[in-house]
């Protein structure tokens, strides 16, 4: 398995206030890799950053080729997508032409062939091509975010969330979709705050807490972690409605 | 009044009024894409009307020239911008555009002008020049500010109208120019005479609404546009540059402004400055439609175009007084009925 995203050494600041300081990461081909932590840990100013939204200081590379010299856009044209935590979509405009935006950047013929993936992997969302984004359930809404950004073909879809706002039974739902994406050769980085859900799914995962990066290696090995199940597994039965 | 004189009068009113249709058009268009207020929307206007006419007689416009000098300050700003990582691709494109485009533009313009060309060139080459100095100005004076509030944007707008506007004294001088008419056939319907520059106007603003709704409604591009319009972190997310947007944008609006402008100067003598008072009735229009509503902006149009034709017949001193006041009640109306909203951040 050869390693898709790398960044080392990575400093994110808003103003003078550094919300990421000295993490590095790696996510390597066909893998999922989640970062849990609390509230305001830094987790999605990591996903922002890499994505080009907010400017990052230190090295990264995305499949080979450095980044630093790249916008958002040429990103997304390189294979890397971020389905953002508010979902980001166009809430005047129907399903399918979300979608068909979604493949702004990739050939017609494998756009068409793109449309029969998500279609498949979200029965519900060809049910409602023609309807307005904006009028969509919150499930429907994140399955949509998805979707547009499994439209572009992605090498690395990275998710901020996915959870957030959702009845547990969408919740599993889209956990079980982001489990087959990898049967698709998609590599996912996700940024989760129900640890439980992520760590089961995972391959990898770190633990994000102020800014830095306090513990990483395999999911399993971290869902046994003590200090991870008292900070964040056993906190999820009280705080899943608070969530 | 009888009805001859209504018939004129409405007559009168909807050809204004498909004009200034066709500015609120454009000006509810780049609002959505840049949240650019175009001011300059007027100086589209009167470069399109004016560099036509001035073909006409076979000489060579200065906006020509200026475009060319747009387009090299619009180079080194790319150049500027890219200055870090210089690619060779984006880098020749970015040459063509600015540099050879416009070069070739007033190459051609020389080659061409003089007092036998057809009128066809004439039209193509006052659009080009239009549509070059419409792409140009949006990569100069908005791009750099893309991501500033709304207010900035209209400060810096304000500030192209006034440059754009001067540099309309020098090119064309402080008299006014007509030019000569599409086609002098003429149609009567009873009492009214229909000239062919009259069925022109509503041809092509007819033609205009149709294309717009099929760009924006079925093609990719203008579903991007759109989009751009409705999120722009979404749009930048999915890989649409809304740089790209905005340059299409402020292109489109620059032909509009510049058809509006040739279609107009062979009905009335057009001034360097006459564009401004044409552009704000077309942003009467735009703020009736709030800014976001195609539609409702081409109704209104035709409602401030026949405003002003009977108003025009009944107190022709305060004319523009009583185009200008129709704003008021729609901005009460506006403001009772929308809450208050904060600017979205970018």
């Amino acid at each position: 398995m050869s390693t898709l995203l790398s960044v080392a050494d990575v400093h994110v600041a808003y103003g003078k206030v550094e919300a990421v300081r000295a993490v590095s990461l790696d996510v390597a081909e066909n893998e999922i890799v989640t970062i849990i932590g609390a509230n305001g840990a830094g987790k999605t100013t990591l996903l922002n950053a890499i994505m080009g939204i907010l400017p990052l200081k230190g090295r990264a590379s995305f499949a080979g080729g450095d980044m630093a010299a790249l916008d958002i856009e040429d990103r997304v044209a390189a294979g890397l997508c971020l389905v953002p935590e508010h979902r980001e979509l166009f809430s005047t405009m129907n399903v399918e032409d979300n979608l068909q935006l979604g493949a702004f950047r990739i050939a017609k013929a494998v756009a068409l062939r793109s449309f029969e993936r998500v279609y498949t992997l979200f029965p519900r969302l060809k049910e409602r091509r023609k309807q307005l984004a904006g009028t969509l359930s919150g499930g429907e809404q994140q399955m949509l975010a998805m979707g547009r950004a499994l439209m572009g073909a992605p090498k690395l879809l990275m998710l901020d969330e996915p959870s957030l706002g959702l009845a547990p039974i969408i919740v599993a739902d889209i956990f079980r979709t982001i489990g087959e994406l990898r049967a698709a050769g998609v590599s996912v980085l996700l940024v989760e705050q129900n640890a439980q859900a992520a760590l089961k799914i995972a391959d990898r995962a770190y633990v994000m807490e102020l800014g830095e990066f306090i513990l990483n290696g395999p999911a399993s090995d971290i869902a046994a972690n003590k200090r991870v199940a008292a900070s964040y597994l056993g906190f999820q039965h009280e705080g899943e409605s608070a969530i | 009044m009888n009805t001859t004189i209504m018939l004129f009068l409405l007559q009168d009113g909807i050809t204004n009024g498909a004009i200034y249709a066709l500015l609120g058009l454009a000006l509810v268009l780049v609002f959505a894409v840049t949240r650019v207020i175009l001011i300059p929307q007027g100086e589209f206007v009167t470069y399109g009307a004016l560099s036509y006419a001035m073909l006409a007689t076979g000489q060579v416009p200065g906006t020509a020239r200026l475009a060319v000098a747009m387009g090299v300050v619009a180079f080194g700003l790319d150049l500027f911008a890219a200055r870090k990582a210089l690619r060779p691709w984006p880098m020749a494109r970015a040459f063509a555009v600015n540099i050879v485009f416009p070069a070739a533009l007033l190459a051609l313009t020389y080659a061409l002008a003089g007092p036998k060309t057809p009128i066809a060139v004439n039209i193509a080459l006052a659009l080009l020049i239009v549509a070059a100095i419409g792409l140009f100005l949006y990569r100069i004076a908005f791009q750099p500010l893309a991501h500033t509030s709304v207010l900035v944007l209209l400060i810096a707008s304000v500030g192209c109208h006034l440059a754009l506007q001067g540099l309309g004294l020098v090119f064309f001088g402080a008299e006014g120019l007509r030019g000569p008419a599409l086609s002098s056939a003429a149609l009567t319907i009873g009492p009214l005479r229909f000239t062919g520059q009259s069925l022109a106007v509503y041809g092509l603003t007819i033609a205009f609404i149709i294309g717009l709704w099929l760009f924006f409604g079925f093609t990719l591009m203008g579903k991007a546009l759109r989009a751009t319009a409705v999120n722009r972190l979404g749009a930048r997310l999915v890989g649409i540059r809304t740089t790209l947007s905005g340059q299409i944008a402020f292109l489109l609006a620059s032909v509009i402004g510049a058809i509006s402008g040739i279609l107009i100067v062979p009905i009335t003598t057009l001034y360097y400055d006459t564009g401004f008072l044409i552009g704000l009735k077309g942003f009467i229009a735009a703020i009736i439609g709030g800014l976001v509503s195609y539609p409702l902006t081409a109704v209104a149009a035709l409602l401030v175009g026949c405003v002003e034709a009977f108003s025009s017949f009944y107190a022709s001193n305060f004319k523009e007084v009583i185009v200008f006041t129709l704003i008021l009640p729609v901005l009460v109306l506006r403001s009772l009925a929308a809450p208050a909203v904060e600017e979205e951040k970018d």
